[in-house]
């Protein structure tokens, strides 16, 4: 009933052959000291963040998997296509909403889904960043149910966090087992950091004269992905900067350097919108840069992801991404959305209360597997207390079924055990629209868990795509 | 009428500060009920940056000083020239959707006076709708300066029952946001020396949007629509977010802060 990577109709599929030899004559007492070389690695490197901001002891070590994921080459192919065609249209419509509006006049979305999402800022209206791109860094979280059946469960156009994971993770396979590496053809993805750079430097600002300049804005260290922030910027050869090393002078955004004020063409910011300019959005933000929206919108500098990004990917406009795909690009979604039902429809409503025990519930600003309900997993008295909640505000939920999520072979105590998955693959938007061949998968450890969040018990492994 | 305006906002530090950052929705844009003529902004030893028309169709300068600064005068100087609409605003290009601003911020969200007081009128149309809402809250809560703060949300102002005009406008356009009517904050000027109330050169007052009509302005301070006495500077969710002036120092000097304003007629 799930679909299996590694066996099908009891066969070792291709992709998994070599793993699965690999596997079978690798004695116990060499996988338990492989794995402490592997804990011991990430804790020097110091990688202890939670993904996708989840929150938690920032302390803690994700579990590491050490049995790759594999995807075949033309699996990958087919998924490429998907990912950058949604990052198209992802992007066309917030072009088009912070615009014209077209898509709402011709009625295909709702205008209060986009007009009164509290992620939709007044302030960038009538804007067009340079190459009309609002989000450089599509994190496009993907679940797979059978051979050919992948679907999309979310999208994330702010700031998506764990591609440090996606670059770690390779980083210390390679590292300890260089045998694996010669022996198989696995495409690489550490020249994601290059195209990130190049990425960002395509989206400089018309002013800028010569190079641009490009910085990482980041809240502090106590943020918990401070060590992405870093490591990001030490790959690109950039500065990591906070609010306070930068300043804004004339019509220009100026860091302080030992050599003087450096002007400051690109910033990948970290930071959520409200934080950004305590002169445009929240006054008593001690994390921005006083005045930076004013010279943003007049063009004197480029943020990445574009505030007011965050309207094309909470989980109701989610519903309209395919509906995006097609009026956009006028194509047919080559990805597949999860059939979700919107609580504010009446007959969505009905539906799902009277079908609570069978269907995860989830809010529509939530995140990182809090606030939701898993109805197949929860006892009769939390389906009881949910649907309270739920009674309260049916606008803020929507519901879709529980997804068969593939599994993938994962070490556990008594050998390797199918485990499920889903994959983050990072889809980078300047000139080109491009991603490396890869993704962070992450992966619920425990025996039949569904929630692959690090908070719940999830971990991460390293992501193969084979050469032809 | 030609209305002539001279605003000299003066900020003093007790310790000399090393940078004051500023942006300044100061200039109002023409439209039907105003035709801007000449308009200065003066900012003493600063530089002026980014100069854009946001979606709202406000004009912002984003200015900087370099310290060290004690004393920093912004003046404007300027010439307007208006006529009575009838409160309706009319020619002004913006492109923001007026539905975002349904949205209750910090200090328009409701408590359960303002909820009853909204729901308790009734309105042949959306129009007659907010012109009664807005004497409602006229009455409600009296002129009274002093009483309350910038912060002030329209809840605290409803519970003590007096205020001034950014009171009255944050309580009507929390008001009309709950029965589904788009409303803003607009900041200006008023000419008021003719009618001989008590109330400031620099004013506030709210905007409705109603269905065909589009943006309405409502001033529950003085129960009227804004005619030719009224100059339009810019509009927000609320009093912050339409500021004309914000602002910040770097540095560890206290700041106070003098404001003149002066409106006058003048003759062709």
């Amino acid at each position: 009933m799930y679909y299996n990577e590694m066996l099908d109709g009891g066969q070792v599929r291709a992709p998994y052959a070599m793993l699965s030899d690999w596997v079978e004559t690798m004695p116990s007492e060499i996988r338990q000291m492989k794995q402490a070389e592997a804990e011991a690695l990430f804790r020097r490197i110091g990688i202890t963040f939670a993904v996708y901001g989840e929150g938690g002891d920032p302390d803690r070590l994700i579990p590491f998997d050490m049995m790759p994921r594999v995807f075949l080459q033309s699996e990958w192919r087919k998924l490429e296509r998907g990912i950058k065609q949604r990052a198209r249209a992802l992007n066309a419509f917030l072009r088009d909403v912070y615009g014209r509006g077209e898509i709402v006049r011709a009625g295909r979305i709702p205008a209060q889904l986009v007009y009164q999402n509290e992620a939709y800022e007044k302030a960038v209206v009538g804007i067009v960043p340079p190459r009309g791109v609002f989000s450089h860094i599509v994190g496009i979280d993907i679940v797979r149910t059978g051979r050919d059946e992948f679907f999309v469960l979310e999208d994330n156009c702010r700031t998506p966090s764990g591609v440090s994971y996606m670059l770690e993770n390779r980083e210390i396979m390679m590292r300890m087992f260089p045998g694996l590496f010669r022996n198989n053809r696995i495409e690489p993805v550490d020249q994601y950091s290059e195209l990130l750079r190049r990425t960002l430097a395509s989206v400089a600002p018309a002013k800028c004269e010569g190079a641009p300049t490009i910085v990482i804005l980041t809240p502090g260290h106590f943020n918990s992905a401070y060590y992405e922030h870093s490591f990001l910027a030490n790959l690109m050869g950039v500065e990591l900067v906070e609010g306070s090393d930068l300043f804004v002078d004339g019509g220009f955004v100026y860091m302080r350097t030992t050599q003087g004020p450096k002007r400051v063409d690109v910033i990948y910011r970290r930071i959520d919108d409200p934080f950004l300019d305590p002169l445009c959005f929240r006054k008593d933000s001690m994390l921005g840069v006083p005045g930076l929206m004013d010279v943003y919108r007049s063009g004197g500098v480029s943020i990445a992801s574009a505030p007011g990004a965050g309207v094309a990917d909470d989980k109701a406009v989610y519903t309209f991404v395919p509906e995006m795909i097609r009026f956009y690009l006028g194509e047919e979604p080559l990805l597949q959305n999860v059939q979700t039902w919107t609580l504010w429809k009446d007959d969505d409503y009905k539906y799902v209360m009277e079908n609570l025990a069978d269907l995860v519930v989830k809010e529509v600003h939530g995140s990182g597997g809090y606030g939701m309900l898993i109805g197949p997993k929860a006892t009769k008295a939390e389906i009881e207390d949910f649907a309270l909640r739920i009674k309260a505000n049916p606008g803020n939920y929507i519901a879709q079924p529980t997804l068969a999520l593939s599994t993938s072979p994962t070490f556990v105590e008594e050998g390797v055990a199918p485990r499920h998955v889903d994959l983050r693959p990072y889809c980078l938007c300047g000139d080109r629209v491009e991603l490396v061949p890869g993704g962070l998968t992450r992966v619920a450890l425990r025996e039949g868990s569904l929630v692959v969040n690090s908070s719940q018990g999830g971990g991460v492994k390293d992501t193969w795509v084979l050469s032809e | 009428m030609r209305l002539k305006i001279t605003h000299e906002t003066s900020y003093s530090y007790d310790t000399p500060v090393e940078a004051l950052v500023q942006s300044l929705r100061l200039t109002p844009s023409s439209h039907e009920g105003q035709r801007v003529g000449d308009w200065r902004i003066t900012v003493a030893g600063g530089q002026r940056g980014a100069a854009f028309r946001d979606g709202a169709g406000d004009w912002i300068e984003g200015w900087t000083v370099r310290g060290p600064i004690d004393l920093v005068s912004v003046t404007i100087d300027g010439l307007v020239e208006t006529r009575d609409t009838a409160g309706v605003l009319r020619g002004h290009r913006e492109s923001v959707n007026p539905m975002v601003y349904l949205r209750q911020t910090a200090v328009t969200k409701p408590d359960d006076a303002l909820r009853d007081l909204a729901k308790s009128i009734q309105g042949q149309d959306a129009l007659d709708l907010a012109h009664k809402l807005c004497a409602a809250i006229g009455d409600t809560i009296e002129y009274m300066p002093g009483v309350t703060q910038s912060q002030t949300s329209a809840a605290q102002a409803m519970e003590q029952r007096q205020g001034v005009c950014q009171d009255h406008a944050h309580a009507l356009i929390a008001c009309a946001r709950l029965r589904g009517m788009p409303a803003r904050y607009v900041s200006g000027y008023l000419h008021s020396s003719m009618d001989g109330k008590p109330h400031d050169a620099a004013h506030a007052w709210a905007e409705i949007h109603v269905g065909p009509l589009g943006w309405v302005g409502f001033d529950a301070a003085n129960a009227c629509c804004p005619d030719e006495r009224y100059v339009r500077l810019g509009s927000g969710y609320d009093a912050q977010d339409a500021a004309p002036v914000r602002g910040m120092a770097f540095g560890i000097g206290t700041e106070s802060m003098d404001v003149r304003v002066h409106v006058e007629e003048v003759q062709q």
